[in-house]
C-alpha cells in the first residue's frame, strides 16, 4: 500500500469515524444535559420559541454597526474565509466526485481557475486571520492552543490543495496524499475543538434566540 | 471579611473561614451546579473572535484585554471542561485542564464582579449568540459559595438576611412610607389586607429616592386604584441575583411574591430598578418553583398601561429628552417602546443617543458595580462613554427608568462636575398629572 492508497483508505476512513463519532459524543454530551425550560410567562404578542430559535441563527449571520468599528476586520475576513472555504471544498469538480464515491450524491462544479484563485484569497484570508489573533492584545490574551491547532488543521488543507493543484514541491500522488491526510486530521481534529462551531453555531444562536424571544427583546 | 491582594497586585475580598482546598471546591460545586444544556453549548461554541469586547463598556473606555467579556469566565471554562464538558473524564485522567486554583478565582473576582454589570450588551455582539451576561451571572453563583465576593455586596447579602432589604429593617418600612406621604403630601396605602395591586420598591427609594414612594401612590390614587405597600414583600431589588446568593435570591422572590398572593393581589408592580424586572420577571418562576399566579410589571410598563387606557392625563412638557435604556429593562428585558411611550404622552420629543435601546451602553453601574467602591475608577471611564453620547444627543433633560441607573449617572456627573441632572421618568410623570 503506498501514501496515496493509505490516505484515503485506512486513514480517511478512521478520520470520518473519529469525526462521526467524536461528534455525536461531544452534541449529545452538551444537549442531554438538563434543559432548565423557561418559566416565566412570555411577553405578550412575543414569536413561538421555533419562530425565535430561527430568528436568533438568522440574525446572528451580520453584526449590529454599532460594534463594526472595532470588529470590521473581524467580520469582513471571517466572512471571506468561511465563502472560500465553503467554494473550494464543494465547488471543485475533483472534490464533488470524491464525494461522489464516498456518498453517491454530486452537484456541478466551478472551474478550476476560478477555484484556484479562490483557494489563493482564502490563504492569504487565513494567513491575515492567524497574524490577527497573534497580534492583536484581545486576541492574544483569549486564545487557546486549540485556536492554533484549529488554524493549521484548516490551513493545512487549503496549502497542500494549492501545491497538488499546482504540482508544487513533490510528485502529483505524493501531494493529493498529503492532501488527503491534512484533511484526515481536520477531521480527526473536528470534534474537539472549536471546529465544532460549524455544528454549534445553530443550537448557540437558536439557545439564545428563544431566550429572547420569550422576552420580546431584541438580538 | 478580609481585603487582600494577589501576588499580582488584584485586590480581592475573602469571607468566610475555609480551607483553600474547601474555598476551590465550593466554587466548584457551585460552577458546576449551573451547567445545563443552554450554559454548556455556550461554553462550547466560542470561537475566540474578540467580538465581544467591542461591546463592554469597560474594554471600550479603557482598552484593557482583562476586560474582554469571554475573559471573564476563564476560571468558569475550565471548571465546565475539567468537570462537566462532554470529554471532562479524558481531560482529568490526561491531565489536559487542571482545576481551577483558588489564587485563579481571587484573581477573577475584579472581572466578574468590578467589571460586569451583566449588562448583556456583549451577548448581542457574539456571532455564535453565546449569552455571556447570563454566564457571568451563573459564575457569580460558584464565586458566592467560595466566600469570593466583593465586601459591598457581601455587607448588602448580610443585611438583607438580618432585615429583608439591604436598606432598612422591615419593621421600619411602614414608617418611612408614612414619612413620605407626610412629606409629599399623599395619601400613602402601606400593609392592607387586600388589595389588586402590590408595588414594591428598590434600596434607593428607601433612601435617596423617597420621592418615588409617593409619586407611585400619587398616580395609583389618581387611578382610583386598590394598592397597597406592604411590609412582608417590598423588596424587589433581589440582591441575590446580582451576588450569587441563589439561597438569597429565591428566598427574596418567595417573599414578594407570597405576599401578592397573599393580599390577593392580581399584579405585582416592580420599581423603577432594572435588576429587579430580571429577577422577577424572567426569574421568579425559576426560583419560585412553579407557575406564579400574579402578573409582574415594570414600572414603566405600569406607567405605559396608565397613559394609553387614558386612566391618567398628563401635562406637556415643551422639551426634548434622552433615555438611557437600562440594560436588564431594555435589552435584556424587551422594554424598549414603553418609556418612550410615556415621553410621547409628555410631549417630550425624544433625541435618541448614539447607541440606543437595545444596544444602549450601561451607565456601568448596574449588577451591583455602583455599590462596589473598588470600582469607582473603571465606573467613572465608562461613565465617560455616556456622557459624550448625551452630550452629542444634545437634548433638553436626561431621563431613565432605574434607580440604580440613575444614581450612578448623578455619581459619574458629581465626579466630572457634569451640570445635567438624571431624571426619573416615574416622577416626571407623577409632576406632571394633568387635573
Amino acid at each position: 500500500m503506498d501514501l496515496l492508497d493509505f490516505a484515503r483508505g485506512p486513514a480517511l476512513y478512521f478520520a470520518l469515524a473519529v469525526f462521526a463519532l467524536g461528534t455525536l459524543w461531544r452534541l449529545l454530551g452538551i444537549l442531554l444535559l438538563p434543559w432548565g425550560l423557561i418559566r416565566s410567562p412570555a411577553r405578550e404578542g412575543s414569536p413561538s420559541p421555533f419562530s425565535s430559535a430561527l430568528k436568533g441563527i438568522v440574525v446572528k449571520l451580520w453584526p449590529h454597526k454599532e460594534f463594526m468599528a472595532g470588529g470590521f476586520f473581524t467580520f469582513i475576513n471571517g466572512y471571506i474565509f468561511h465563502l472560500g472555504l465553503a467554494i473550494v471544498v464543494f465547488l471543485f469538480v475533483p472534490h464533488i466526485l470524491f464525494i461522489k464515491n464516498l456518498f453517491g450524491i454530486s452537484w456541478p462544479g466551478l472551474p478550476s481557475n476560478v477555484i484556484y484563485a479562490v483557494g489563493v484569497i482564502t490563504a492569504v484570508s487565513l494567513i491575515a486571520a492567524i497574524a490577527n489573533r497573534m497580534t492583536s492584545p484581545v486576541l492574544r490574551l483569549i486564545s487557546r492552543v486549540d485556536d492554533y491547532i484549529s488554524w493549521v488543521m484548516t490551513f493545512l488543507p487549503v496549502l497542500t490543495g494549492l501545491l497538488a493543484v499546482s504540482h508544487l514541491g513533490a510528485r502529483y500522488e505524493t501531494l493529493i496524499a498529503l492532501h488527503i491526510l491534512s484533511v484526515a486530521a481536520f477531521f480527526v481534529w473536528f470534534p474537539f475543538g472549536k471546529l465544532m462551531h460549524a455544528f454549534l453555531f445553530v443550537f448557540s444562536r437558536a439557545m439564545t434566540g428563544v431566550r429572547f424571544g420569550h422576552r420580546g427583546a431584541q438580538l | 471579611m478580609t481585603a487582600k491582594t494577589t501576588t499580582a497586585g488584584v485586590a480581592y475580598d475573602v469571607h468566610g473561614d475555609m480551607s483553600e482546598t474547601d474555598r476551590r471546591d465550593a466554587a466548584m460545586k457551585g460552577f458546576v451546579r449551573e451547567f445545563g444544556a443552554i450554559a454548556a453549548a455556550h461554553m462550547e461554541s466560542c470561537v475566540r473572535c474578540g467580538m465581544c469586547a467591542n461591546a463592554c463598556h469597560f474594554y471600550v473606555a479603557t482598552g484593557e484585554p482583562a476586560y474582554t467579556p469571554i475573559n471573564k469566565l476563564r476560571p468558569f471554562e475550565q471548571a465546565y471542561h475539567r468537570h462537566a464538558g462532554p470529554f471532562a473524564p479524558i481531560y482529568r485522567m490526561l491531565g489536559i485542564v487542571p482545576s481551577v486554583t483558588v489564587e485563579k478565582l481571587e484573581e477573577w473576582q475584579r472581572l466578574i464582579f468590578d467589571a460586569c454589570t451583566l449588562c448583556g450588551r456583549c451577548t448581542l455582539a457574539c456571532p455564535m449568540g453565546i449569552d455571556i451576561a447570563e454566564l457571568i451571572k451563573e459564575a457569580r453563583h460558584g464565586m458566592y459559595k467560595a466566600g469570593l465576593i466583593p465586601e459591598r455586596l457581601q455587607l448588602m447579602d448580610r443585611t438583607t438576611k438580618a432585615w429583608g432589604s439591604p436598606a432598612t429593617p422591615a419593621e421600619d418600612f411602614a414608617d418611612i412610607i408614612n414619612e413620605a406621604g407626610e412629606e409629599f403630601g399623599v395619601t400613602m396605602n402601606v400593609d392592607l389586607p387586600k388589595a389588586d395591586y402590590l408595588v414594591t420598591v428598590a434600596p434607593a427609594e428607601l433612601s435617596e429616592h423617597t420621592k418615588a414612594l409617593a409619586d407611585v401612590a400619587k398616580i395609583m390614587n389618581r387611578m382610583g386604584l386598590s394598592w397597597t405597600y406592604h411590609s412582608e414583600g417590598f423588596e424587589a431589588s433581589n440582591i441575590g441575583y446580582l451576588n450569587g446568593d441563589t439561597e438569597l435570591q429565591e428566598k427574596m422572590t418567595r417573599r414578594i411574591i407570597d405576599t401578592a398572593i397573599k393580599i390577593g393581589a392580581k399584579t405585582l408592580v416592580l420599581p423603577e430598578c432594572g435588576h429587579a424586572y430580571g429577577a422577577a420577571r424572567w426569574e421568579a418562576a425559576r426560583w419560585y418553583g412553579g407557575d406564579i399566579p400574579v402578573r409582574v410589571i415594570h414600572m414603566t410598563e405600569f406607567l405605559q398601561e396608565a397613559v394609553n387606557s387614558g386612566k391618567i392625563k398628563l401635562n406637556k412638557i415643551d422639551a426634548t429628552a434622552s433615555f438611557h435604556d437600562p440594560c436588564q429593562l431594555v435589552r435584556r428585558g424587551g422594554v424598549t417602546k414603553a418609556p418612550r411611550d410615556v415621553l410621547g404622552k409628555l410631549g417630550v420629543t425624544v433625541k435618541e443617543l448614539q447607541n440606543h435601546g437595545s444596544l444602549g451602553v450601561c451607565c456601568g453601574g448596574g449588577g451591583g458595580v455602583v455599590s462596589n467602591v473598588r470600582a469607582d475608577p473603571i465606573r467613572f471611564k465608562a461613565f465617560e462613554l455616556k456622557r459624550r453620547e448625551v452630550e452629542d444627543a444634545g437634548a433638553d433633560r436626561f431621563v431613565t427608568a432605574c434607580g440604580q441607573c440613575r444614581i450612578t449617572l448623578t455619581l459619574g456627573a458629581k465626579h466630572f462636575n457634569w451640570n445635567k441632572k438624571v431624571e426619573s421618568l416615574l416622577e416626571l410623570v407623577a409632576d406632571n398629572l394633568a387635573d
